[in-house]
């Protein structure tokens, strides 16, 4: 008898010791998960934070009304169309009259941003009455400067291989000590389109033009998805050929999204003669990959609504249709907007077909509508890597994060939506 | 307690003929002739799977809505085929209401429960035409005096037997003409479920009722007349009395005394 109970007693703790060792494996690949992400925000954050502000030079400049050949009571026109590229170069080669010879003072002219000249024009345009005086003010630092001061370019190597000159990496040391070196916000970041040069480099147009692609995206996935949905679920008859529609849906939601690209490129650029690069061109073609997800999330909603609502409708005299759109689709909305939210944070970070319909042009101003050339924020990042100059780097990194941000923000929404309206029938 | 017309002949109001229901291959119903007559409560009894359910959804054409049901023989009302092609299947159920087995009120509030049937048959013209048929119904289903403060809370919010009530008095909204009931107090409470038998016996001045119920007891209460099922056949059909005092089958006599469920 004791030998049983030994042997009992044994495969008890044989139990034991398995179950302890199973959630073992359980935890040991959670901790393999988070720490993946964690390096890979880790990564990204480390390379990417520094992008959030710019340095900036301190410069005396003189407004010499004479030389823009302008006075306080000039229109703004003519105001605008004064030379302040050439006052501000005066300005900055008088300031430092021991740099004499011309390629030293292209040097010294090129420690600064190009957008000095417009800097001056906006102060001029918002007070023309400080023409005449002598203002100390903050200029946005180039590129290379900047990637100096910041630390992602080495000093201490040979001026050849330096981004900057070794006269420029003398009159920065001089300036910082002279505390004329700071760093601002770098709002250009939100506020601007693209631009060859990083400093002045923004995400705002690409925002725009995936936000005007997602929206072209929603407005034609979402109706024709939970249409799509409705027939499926509730008119369709049960036979071979909605079979093979049913496979083909969700064959859809599995196709590679280049390929998506090559259909967006020959039809509907080629045969439909959507303007290329558009956000049009793309929220079509994003909205062949979100409608899957879509009928497929509207499709387990409207499953999930009990039969007896639809019994109860149907027996109040209600038509199919009716009893559809007044009952069950409102209790199906929450779950169908929750796959729809998470379809289109997918949708965002789509790259490929993006660049096979072109929307990787680079452009300066920001679309103001579906309809204008544009970048979005995927493909920007791409452009961004691809460029050989410094200062994109930390670009590249800042602008994964902000899409990392939009895509945390819009499934976080779509948790809520899917807790909030949780229905227990 | 069973009564007996004594108002002349009764009126036929629901006359089926040689009624047989297949569902695929399978036959569930073996021709059923059977008369409904006018404001007056008729019982469908027998043991679970005798079609009686199934009859009674011939009645509203509900049948319609599960795949692979065919319906032969003759369903009419008012001396209408209700299986002719040209009618209106959303008007036939306007006048014949169905109430559940287990209580379905629409997830809104108490109000639009009762005016959603109204309101697509357009009932009333404007919101006060709607109050009083909202009022008018809670009272004929005697629900009106405990919800009357809150006709703006959600429907399922109610207790089982208010829920009953409530999907009755939205049967009653649209002015029907034949209520089927199809095991409704099944899922209730006993005190509930004599509410809902008094409100029956209110309810069959102006209606006509016919009531699917397990219980022999619910049927000799509240039927005038009491149809017994059995595999699918149509047994015996006679006034609630004669049924259960002096069953003529002997299949009838059987389920009656208990002997088998």
């Amino acid at each position: 008898m004791t030998d049983r109970n030994m042997a009992k007693a044994a495969r008890l703790k044989q139990r034991y010791a398995a179950e302890a060792r199973f959630k073992l494996y359980g935890k040991l690949a959670i901790a393999t998960a988070l720490s993946a992400v964690f390096f890979l925000l880790y990564t990204i954050f480390t390379a990417g934070y520094s992008a959030f502000w710019r340095t900036q030079i301190q410069s005396e400049v003189t407004l010499n009304a004479n030389f823009l050949k302008v006075t306080p009571q000039s229109s703004n026109e003519e105001l605008a169309r004064a030379n302040y590229l050439g006052l501000f170069r005066k300005n900055v080669v008088e300031n430092n009259p021991d740099i004499k010879s011309r390629s030293e003072r292209r040097d010294l002219i090129q420690m600064f941003s190009e957008s000095a000249e417009t800097d001056l024009r906006d102060l001029v345009l918002s007070d023309p009455s400080l023409l005449g005086t002598t203002q100390k003010l903050w200029f946005l630092a180039s590129s290379p400067v900047d990637t100096i001061v910041k630390g992602a370019a080495p000093r201490d190597i040979e001026e050849e291989r330096r981004v900057v000159s070794n006269l420029q990496l003398r009159l920065l040391d001089q300036w910082t000590a002279e505390d004329r070196v700071g760093s601002t916000f770098n709002i250009n970041f939100f506020t601007r389109g693209d631009s060859r040069n990083p400093e002045l480099a923004g995400l705002a147009g690409a925002i725009a033009g995936s936000f005007w692609a997602l929206l072209v995206c929603f407005v034609i996935s979402f109706p024709m998805g939970i249409a799509a949905a409705i027939y499926l679920e509730e008119f369709a008859p049960k036979n071979r050929i909605t079979e093979v529609i049913e496979v083909n849906i969700n064959n859809l939601a599995a196709v590679p999204s280049i390929i998506f690209g090559l259909l967006g490129m020959a039809v509907i650029l080629n045969f439909f003669g959507v303007p290329r690069s558009t956000p049009l061109a793309g929220g079509i073609v994003l909205s062949l990959m979100t409608l899957p997800t879509i009928i497929i999330a509207c499709r387990a909603a409207l499953k999930a609504v009990p039969p007896s609502i639809r019994q109860g409708a149907l027996a109040m005299g209600a038509s199919p249709i009716q009893v559809v759109l007044h009952h069950v689709l409102p209790l199906a909305l929450p779950g169908t907007l929750t796959g729809t939210i998470i379809g289109l944070a997918q949708a965002l970070g789509e790259t490929a077909p993006l660049l096979m319909i072109g929307m990787f042009a680079f452009v300066v101003d920001i679309p103001t509508s579906p309809l204008e050339s544009a970048a979005a924020l995927p493909v920007q990042v791409y452009l961004w890597a691809e460029s050989s100059e410094r200062g994109f780097v930390e670009l590249t990194a800042a602008a994964i994060m902000v899409i990392l941000v939009f895509l945390v923000l819009m499934n976080l929404i779509a948790v809520i939506f899917r807790k909030k309206f949780e229905r227990r029938w | 307690m069973s009564q007996k017309k004594n108002n002349g002949s009764p009126v036929t109001k629901i006359n089926s003929s040689d009624v047989r229901v297949f569902y695929d291959q399978t036959e569930a119903l073996h021709g059923v002739d059977l008369e409904i007559y006018e404001n007056s409560v008729t019982a469908l009894i027998g043991p679970s799977g005798c079609g009686k359910s199934t009859f009674l959804r011939c009645i509203n054409r509900m049948n319609d809505v599960i795949e692979g049901c065919r319906i032969t023989g003759k369903i009419t009302l008012d001396n209408e085929d209700i299986y002719d092609k040209g009618l209106d299947v959303v008007q036939l159920r306007e006048k014949v209401g169905m109430v559940f087995q287990k209580p379905n009120p629409f997830p809104k509030s108490i109000y639009d429960n009762i005016a959603y049937g109204p309101q697509i048959h357009g009932l009333a013209q404007n919101r006060q035409e709607m109050d009083e048929i909202v009022e008018n119904s809670l009272k004929k289903a005697g629900l009106f005096e405990e919800v009357k403060d809150r006709l703006n809370s959600p429907g399922t919010g109610l207790s089982g037997g208010q829920q009953q009530r409530l999907c009755i008095a939205r049967a009653i909204a649209v002015n029907p003409e034949v209520i089927l009931m199809d095991e409704p107090c099944s899922a209730l409470d006993p005190i509930a479920t004599a509410k809902i038998e008094e409100l029956i016996h209110e309810l069959l001045q102006n209606y006509t009722i016919v009531i699917v119920t397990h219980s022999m007891q619910q049927a000799a209460r509240v039927s005038q007349r009491t149809a017994f099922f059995h595999m699918g056949d149509l047994v015996e059909v006679g006034d609630t009395d004669d049924i259960f005092v002096r069953p003529e089958d002997k299949r009838t006599q059987d389920y009656i005394t208990g002997r088998f469920g």
